[in-house]
Formats: structure tokens, C-alpha cells, sequence
């Protein structure tokens, strides 16, 4: 390959490329910097003494022996630092009486999750610090575990938190129009009782946390999704000034949501350096992570739809047990309000009321895992929808037809309250059903269902849409959330042409460094490998609100096109300068500034810098700087949609099931780089047929989490998935420059009950209108047991 | 403490472990970080390395079972400045998204082409399986697998034609992208 001579750089639009990635050199040849490849000389190596029982007083604890093991340079119990651990976060006060436990980063009097951490111990390596670990006696007083959500509402309930009295965190109730009269008046309604499993985000990359005191203050390299927001939350908890706390995100394997958020680990490794004056490292173990990283899902839903006999939807009741675990942590409460104002979906109805009450249990706290509330309200309503349509003896694609939002009645503002910018249902289902082969495969079904066969075929559909772009600040507010949703970028033009990025938005794993780099090519007119993107540490992007809720292209995209609009706004006033005309006579295309109908020769972008870096001859009042800043706050959410069918034959037998095919057209706006968007389509779909399919955190009755351990949490392999098809439609958003959607939590959204509503509909003929998730074979076999049976009963008697 | 002499992607390491160490901890000991830890029950495969040409979970092993082998990592995968085709195809079919299964994924797939250099698209993700990765969803991995395989048999072929025709070597191109570079 020849590199393009200078004078004539490669400035072809960038934006719709599909271009590899930049991040991938390091990924590829194992030079990635991950938190636990760093290890500042003179490092001690933590390790966590964690409560075997769910739910316990603590009484005596005895580190002595531990404190005299060789290599062992301190042990401290939750009694030893309760004086300056202070109470992890949670930033989210959903209601203005809602139950906030303390959560002290170590256990001083009483444990309530198994896994919580009680004792550690610094040492010189990890290996003396484990063994350490065996030599601390800890006195427990069992207390009773607390993990049904109905039976820990009831009265007289074991109290996860005595002080507080009640199990009830919260309750946040939604209402618009009169359900009642829209349920009165319905023909038809159909309840339901959907439960969604607790789920481990289960990143491949374990937590990591390396804390260095420097410079009076401290350094601290983690794993996290959130550089900023950690910063501002460990000055809070610990009262270490803010400016004395950098936080450094490194190259990060995964979060999906699980981290996002601000751990003990961090709190109580920042003290740890503190306290020894040394750096200090923790990496947990998987089974260790699978204990004590937050989970997500677990809530129970009961839903009721209301519908006239032609499959108008009238209303939508929704009543919600949601399990936040022992205690409220970052985000906690607010992740099934998330979900609140997305049952609606994509279709138009009267009213609709929405009760959610958090119930605190004897586990590990629930928070954000990819999609965070929207899987859950997708799964019942696209769920529901499939239910009624088989009440009705319609097709359950027509009845979605006869209630979606129509393509020309954007924008649309739904019963939950949300305005719908754009977007097209129509175009998107007719693509998928094309490319599935809707019909085929029904014609397919119904012969296998004639032939009796043993093997039947059951169609999935899913046509959901998700709120993005979290968020507008000033909706956070209205939901009390504790800060705002804007994200910042700079830009910074270097004297020979090249470009840095700032991003406040931190990746980990998405690509964040070949986008942006895209969007300043394209904006700036230079080429896309003279951009570099520097993000994850709070000393070089001083400004961020990091990364979650499909948020960072739609809003830190949204940031750098600002910030380059800036650039380019300083530069032609220099090049107005340098070429001797009026800045309102020149137009800048492809990096160069040129006066509008002339030869005259240009000025590229790069001259400009350069000219302005000397700064010899600048316009009078310019100053000597292109570098510009931009903070962008979006105007609303943005609305990304798309329908996804999945196809299943079910062994009526062994009760296993095979995905035969699954297609996704997914509407996620303005695409800027494809080869990206589909990699997150895939990923997203893969763990959304996890949860369908295969995974479930489970606790015994004590609660004791008895899948700690990657042999006992079924995460899909490459055997397990199907190839996908995939393809788009584009409506671009309206709510921010670039016009994208987000595009992170899009497959995880939808394909669950997609997946579950096929694996129901081949079990149609049998009678089964559920299948509890994941649908394991045995699941699928007992519920095609139980519905004949039930069958069998009913034409006994 | 045992003495173990281990030589990993080339070079000769001699070192007293403990007996209790895994072969894992004792490459990262030796700053060959590239290989990193994802679970402590071999479920997932992240820390997958060759011992004497074999893939193995580099946590399943004793760093003192190691004693006296050749351990290839993902460190060595490129060689005289260009990338291995997986590593190459992987880039193009983006077959990686936060990149920690990566350096096990390669390895297990280079033992897999090794085995069966044509393999179908249900025997790469057999032979995948335990691998696990939680970002891309498979799809493009297999691809890349598929497509690297392809060009690993073509390179073969160009190669034995070359021999039969007794052409000089040094005259043909090469396919192979430079390290650090292909992604314009």
C-alpha cells in the first residue's frame, strides 16, 4: 500500500465507512493495557475476607495470627476503618422517602449479602495475602436469609435492614389516562406473570483496582466504566479533595453496565494506600466477581393488556417487584424506572399504569446490566403482545401493524410521557420479515404442527423500540437522578496538522478511538489516521460523564461535532486572514478553505494551524490557538428501534432447543462506522439469547449464591449461538447533530423475547403460554409436561 | 522451590517457582502480561497459550509441568514484522471488541487450524467452545477464523507451488499486513 502524497491527503468521507478498527494493533498482539498488567514499584497486594453467609451479626473477628503471617504487611477488619470508610453511593433517590441503608465499603456489624467483604489483608504478593485470608477467625451469628421478593413484603418479614423496618425501598408509581375505563371498556385482556431471572453481567475482563499514592495525592487505575463520575464519588465518600484524586480508566475489557459503578474495592483500596503510604493492587478472581460485582434484572412483573376485539390496544397495567439486592448502590433504584416509560414500546394506546417497588433482599445488589430496565419492560410487552395475538387469532406481526405508530405520525408523543423523534416500524418489519422468510417458515410450522412431528418450529417476533442517548440533564432531574447528562470533548490542532481528541466518554471495548476519529476527519477535513483519541483519565479528559445507556456516540459524538465546529470557526477567521478575503466569502470543504467562486489558491486546515502556532500574523484579536471545547447536553432521549425475529425448533421430547435462524434490522439512525454497529448488534444479541436461553444467577435457601463460577453460570459459547442476519434501516434522530441513535443496548433489548416468544410459540399446539427463562431443556420439558397434563385433567373431567 | 528453565516465545527463562504456582501467573511474573486471567475454573479460555505446539489453559498447568517446554503466547504470534493471518483477519472482520478473550481466542484458533487447516463453520465453533467471549457474539470470530484459514491455505499452496516450480522465493509478495498497520 502506498501512502497518498502530502499535498493531496485522503480527506473521503469517513462517516458510513466501514473501517477496522485503530484500538485493534494493541488488542491483537497482547499489548493491551489492562488495570491488572500495572504494578507501580514497591506494590502491596490486597485480598478480601468474604461473609459466607447471606445474611449475619458479626462478632469477634481475630486477625492476630493472620498479622504474623509472613508477608503480610497489615490486616484491617470493617471495625478498623469504619471511622473513615463512610457509605458507598447511591445516586439515585427515586422517591423522596425511599429507604437508603448505609452500605459501609467493609462489614462492621452485620453482613447481608454472601460475599460481602469483612476483613482484608495487605501483603507482598497475592499469594501471602491468601494465605492470610485462612488464618482470620471470624465469629458469625447467623441471621435468616431474606430472598423472595413477595415474602419479604409481607408482614412480620425477616428485616434485611432492622433499623428501617420494612423491606420496601421504594414505590414509584406512573399513571396517564383513565386504565380503568380502558380496561372496563376493552374486549379482551390478558394477564400475565413474567419473571426476570438475576443475571451476571459476567465482563470477561475480572474488576481491577491498582490505588498509588503521588504527589500528594493519590492515583488510582480501575476498571471502570466511569472515570469521572468514581472520582467525584471517592472525594465524596472519603473526603479526599476532589483535585488530589486522579482516576485512570486503561484499556477496560467489557463493563456492560457492571462497571458502572462505584465499587468498595475502590473506596477501600484508596484508603488502604493512604493508610500504608504505599501502592496498593486488588484483582478479584472470577467466582470472587461473580459474588460481589453487582448483578441485574431480577424483578417480577405482572402485566395486564386491554385490547378491543379487532386488536386496538386500549391500556397496559404493569406492577413491578424489583430486587435491588442488600443495598441501594450507584444506580440501583432507578435501573427498573429506566424500563417505566419503555412498556408503552412502539404502539399507541389510551393509558397505561406503571407501579414499581423496590424490595431489598440478603444479596448482592442489583444495578445496571446492559439495557437496564428496557430489556424488562420489552420483554413483557413484546411478550404480552404474542399472547394477545394468540387470544385474538390474529397474526402476531398484524397486530403489532394495528397499533404501532404509524411512519408519518412522528414525532409521537407516547402515554409514558416520551416523544418519539423518528423512525419506521413499517420499513423496518417488512425488511425483516423479507429477510426471514416470515411466511416460509409460518407454512413450515404449520405442516410440522399437522405431521405431529417431534421437532416443532416456533416464530419469535419482537418489534421494540429503547430510549438512548442518556440523557438530558433536565429529564434527569425531573427522575432525581444526581447528575446530569452531557458529555464534553476537545479538540486540540497541533502545529504540523495532526489532531487529538478528548473525549469525556470512556470505551471499553467499543471503539470510541476509530469513531471519534471518523467524526473529527470528516468535521476537521483531515485524514482519519492523523486523529488520535484520548480518553479514560481524568488528568488528560478533565471533563466527562463516561459511559453507559447507549449514550457515548449520541452524546460525546454530539460533543466532538461542536468542539470541531469551534475549530473550524477560529480557522476561518485565520484563513480569511492569510487568504486577504471576507470570512463570509469562503467555504471550507474537505480541510480546505477556499474563496467561494474563484481559483484562488486555498488554505488547508493544517496551513492554518501551523500559521496560528506561530502566531507571527494573527488577525487583529485572534488568539493563538484552533483548540476548542464543547460540553453537549442532548435536547431529549433518542429512539432507536427495529424488529427482530428469531426462529426455533424444539425438541417436544428432551425439551432442547436449537435457534434455526435469527434477523435483526435495527434502525440506530446516522451509522458512522457499520463494521461497529453490527459488532454491537451481535454482542448485544448473543447476551440477550443468554439470558432466553442460559444464564441464571441462583441462590440456595440460605442464600448462597450456587452459581459463583463459570462452570455453573452458562455463558453461550460459539457452539451454543447461531450466525445472525443482520441489516438497517435508517431514520436519523433529530435530537442531535450526528442523527444517531445508540446502538450498545439495541440486541440485548430485543432478541430476549424474541427467543422466548418462539421457544412458546413451537409449544402453542401443547397448550404451554410460558416458558420461565432461560428456558432450559428441562424448563421446556416440564412446561410441555404441565400444559399436558393440565390438558389431559380437562378432558377427564 | 522447584527449578523450572521455560522458554516462551523464544526466550529461555529460568526461574524458582512455587510448586503451587499456574504456569499463568508465572508468564505474567514474567512480564509476558499479554496472556491475561479471565476465570479460576478453565471455563473460559482467556489464558489459552501453546506448550510445545498443543493449546493449553495456561491455568490448568503447574507452572513446574512446564518445565523444559517451548510456551508460545500471543505476544510471538507476529513474526519478522508482519501479522499472523489470524491476527490480520481478526482485525478485518473486526473479531474483537474489548480484546481480553483475543490473545486466548488466537491461540486456541491457530492450535485449531493447526489440526484442521479447512475446517466448516460448525467446526470452528466446536473447537472454539471453550473459548469464551463476551462482546462479539461468535459471528465475526468464526468468520475471521474461516477467512484466515483460507489464506493460510493459499499461502500453503503458493508456497508448494513455488518449491515445484523451483521459482525464487524471494520474488513473490506477500500478503501479510504490516504490524501496527491495516486498519487504512
Amino acid at each position: 500500500m502506498t501512502a497518498a502524497p502530502e499535498s493531496t491527503p485522503d480527506t473521503s468521507p469517513q462517516t458510513g465507512r466501514p473501517l477496522p478498527r485503530k484500538e485493534d494493533a494493541r488488542l491483537l498482539t497482547g499489548r493491551t493495557r489492562w488495570t491488572d498488567n500495572i504494578e507501580p514499584p514497591g506494590t502491596l497486594h490486597v485480598a478480601f475476607l468474604r461473609s459466607p453467609m447471606a445474611h449475619a451479626r458479626i462478632g469477634n473477628v481475630d486477625a492476630s495470627r493472620a498479622r504474623e503471617m509472613p508477608g503480610v504487611a497489615a490486616v484491617f477488619t470493617g471495625a478498623d476503618v469504619a471511622d473513615e470508610q463512610g457509605s458507598l453511593p447511591c445516586a439515585w433517590p427515586v422517591t423522596e422517602d425511599m429507604v437508603t441503608p448505609a452500605h459501609p465499603p467493609m462489614a462492621v456489624d452485620e453482613v447481608r449479602y454472601a460475599g460481602e467483604a469483612v476483613a482484608c489483608v495487605v501483603a507482598r504478593d497475592p499469594e501471602s495475602a491468601a494465605d492470610a485470608l485462612e488464618e482470620i477467625d471470624v465469629d458469625y451469628e447467623p441471621l435468616p436469609a431474606v430472598l423472595d421478593l413477595e415474602e419479604a413484603l409481607a408482614d412480620g418479614a425477616d428485616a434485611v435492614h432492622a433499623d428501617a423496618g420494612t423491606n420496601r425501598a421504594y414505590v414509584w408509581p406512573f399513571s396517564n389516562g383513565d386504565v380503568d375505563a380502558a380496561f372496563a371498556g376493552a374486549d379482551v385482556v390478558v394477564t400475565r406473570r413474567y419473571r426476570q431471572q438475576r443475571l451476571i453481567p459476567a465482563a470477561m475482563e475480572p474488576r481491577s483496582v491498582v490505588c498509588q499514592p503521588e504527589e500528594g495525592g493519590y492515583t488510582m487505575w480501575s476498571a471502570t466504566q466511569i472515570p469521572h463520575v468514581l472520582r467525584l464519588m471517592l472525594a465524596t465518600v472519603t473526603g479526599i479533595p476532589e483535585h488530589d484524586i486522579r482516576v485512570v480508566a486503561p484499556d477496560v475489557g467489557g463493563g456492560f453496565g457492571s462497571k458502572l459503578q462505584v465499587t468498595a474495592e475502590e473506596v477501600l483500596l484508596l484508603l488502604l494506600a493512604r493508610r500504608l503510604g504505599r501502592p496498593v493492587k486488588w484483582t478479584e478472581s472470577r467466582s470472587e466477581g461473580f459474588q460481589t460485582t453487582h448483578h441485574g434484572r431480577a424483578q417480577i412483573q405482572d402485566v395486564s393488556v386491554a385490547a378491543d376485539a379487532d386488536g386496538r390496544l386500549r391500556g397496559l397495567k404493569v406492577d413491578l417487584l424489583a430486587d435491588m439486592g442488600a443495598y441501594l448502590m450507584l444506580v440501583t433504584p432507578g435501573v427498573p424506572l429506566l424500563g417505566a416509560f419503555m412498556y408503552p414500546g412502539i404502539y399507541k394506546m389510551d393509558a397505561y399504569s406503571f407501579t414499581c417497588t423496590g424490595v431489598f433482599t440478603t444479596t448482592m445488589p442489583t444495578d445496571a446490566y446492559r439495557g437496564a430496565g428496557r430489556p424488562e419492560a420489552t420483554y413483557a410487552i413484546e411478550r404480552i403482545m404474542g399472547e394477545l395475538a394468540e387470544e385474538l387469532g390474529m397474526d402476531p406481526v398484524e397486530l403489532r401493524r394495528r397499533n404501532w405508530i404509524g411512519s408519518g405520525e412522528f414525532p409521537y408523543t407516547t402515554v409514558a410521557g416520551l416523544t418519539y423523534d423518528t423512525g419506521d416500524y413499517e420499513a423496518a418489519t417488512d425488511r425483516a420479515l423479507d429477510l426471514f422468510g416470515y411466511r416460509e417458515l409460518r407454512a413450515e410450522q404449520e405442516r410440522r404442527r399437522k405431521d405431529g412431528d417431534t421437532v416443532q418450529l416456533g416464530i419469535g417476533v419482537s418489534t421494540y423500540t429503547e430510549m438512548c442517548g442518556i440523557a438530558p440533564s433536565r429529564m434527569l432531574g425531573e427522575l432525581n437522578y444526581g447528575a446530569g447528562g452531557w458529555e464534553h470533548a476537545s479538540v486540540r490542532m497541533l502545529p504540523s496538522g495532526k489532531v487529538e481528541v478528548v473525549t469525556g466518554s470512556s470505551a471499553h471495548g467499543q471503539g470510541h478511538e476509530t469513531a471519534w476519529s471518523q467524526i473529527a476527519a470528516d468535521r476537521l477535513g483531515v485524514p482519519v489516521e492523523d486523529v488520535r483519541v484520548l480518553h479514560g483519565d481524568t488528568r488528560v479528559s478533565p471533563r466527562g460523564l463516561d459511559t453507559y445507556g447507549s449514550r457515548s456516540l449520541v452524546v460525546g459524538g454530539s460533543a466532538l461535532v461542536h468542539a470541531c465546529e469551534r475549530v473550524v470557526g477560529k480557522a476561518r477567521v485565520m484563513a480569511a486572514h492569510m487568504l486577504e478575503a471576507s470570512e463570509d466569502d469562503l467555504e471550507f470543504e474537505g480541510g480546505r478553505f477556499r474563496v467561494r467562486g474563484t481559483e484562488r489558491p486555498a488554505a488547508t486546515i493544517q496551513e492554518v494551524a501551523l500559521a496560528v502556532f506561530a502566531a507571527h500574523d494573527l488577525p487583529e484579536g485572534a488568539e493563538p490557538s484552533l483548540d476548542s471545547d464543547a460540553a453537549y447536553d442532548p435536547s431529549d432521549f433518542s429512539y432507536p428501534h427495529g424488529t427482530h425475529l428469531c426462529a426455533v425448533e424444539v425438541d417436544t421430547e428432551t425439551g432442547a432447543v436449537r435457534i434455526r435462524g435469527y434477523t435483526a434490522v435495527d434502525d440506530v439512525g446516522t451509522v458512522i462506522n457499520p463494521l461497529i454497529v453490527e459488532g454491537q448488534v451481535h454482542g448485544g444479541l448473543a447476551q440477550g439469547i443468554g439470558q432466553a436461553l442460559y444464564e441464571e444467577a441462583v441462590h440456595d435457601a440460605d442464600g448462597t449464591l450456587v452459581t459463583a463460577t463459570m462452570a455453573d453460570y452458562l455463558l453461550p459459547s460459539a457452539a451454543d449461538l447461531p450466525g445472525f442476519t443482520t441489516d438497517r434501516t435508517v431514520t436519523p434522530s433529530t435530537t442531535n447533530p450526528l442523527g444517531s441513535k445508540g446502538v450498545g443496548e439495541a440486541g440485548t433489548i430485543a432478541s430476549t423475547p424474541a427467543v422466548v416468544g418462539a421457544v412458546v410459540d413451537a409449544l402453542r399446539p401443547f397448550g404451554v403460554r410460558d416458558v420461565p427463562m432461560p428456558c432450559t431443556p428441562e424448563r421446556v420439558w416440564r412446561a410441555l409436561q404441565e400444559a399436558r397434563q393440565a390438558r389431559n385433567g380437562g378432558e377427564g373431567r | 522451590m522447584p527449578d523450572i528453565r521455560v522458554t516462551v516465545d523464544g526466550v529461555r527463562y529460568d526461574d524458582q517457582v512455587e510448586a503451587r504456582r499456574l504456569l499463568v501467573h508465572h508468564l505474567r511474573r514474567l512480564g509476558k502480561v499479554g496472556t491475561p486471567v479471565g476465570c479460576d475454573t478453565s471455563n473460559c479460555g482467556a489464558c489459552t497459550v501453546l506448550m510445545d505446539g498443543a493449546s493449553v489453559k495456561s491455568c490448568t498447568v503447574l507452572a513446574v509441568q512446564a518445565d523444559g517446554s517451548r510456551i508460545d503466547t500471543v505476544e510471538g504470534m507476529a513474526s519478522d514484522g508482519a501479522w499472523h493471518p489470524l491476527q490480520t483477519a481478526f482485525h478485518r472482520r473486526h473479531a474483537l471488541q474489548c480484546g481480553y478473550c483475543t490473545p486466548g481466542m488466537l491461540m486456541a484458533a491457530s492450535d485449531l487450524l493447526q489440526d484442521n487447516p479447512d475446517p466448516t463453520e460448525e467446526e470452528v465453533r466446536e473447537g472454539l467452545e471453550g473459548n469464551l467471549c463476551r462482546c462479539t457474539g461468535y459471528a465475526n470470530i468464526v468468520a475471521a477464523v474461516l477467512d484466515a484459514a483460507a489464506e493460510m491455505r493459499a499461502a500453503e499452496m503458493r508456497t508448494a507451488g513455488m518449491h515445484a516450480e523451483d521459482l525464487a522465493a524471494a520474488e513473490a509478495p506477500t500478503e501479510r499486513t504490516p504490524v501496527g498497520g491495516g486498519a487504512a
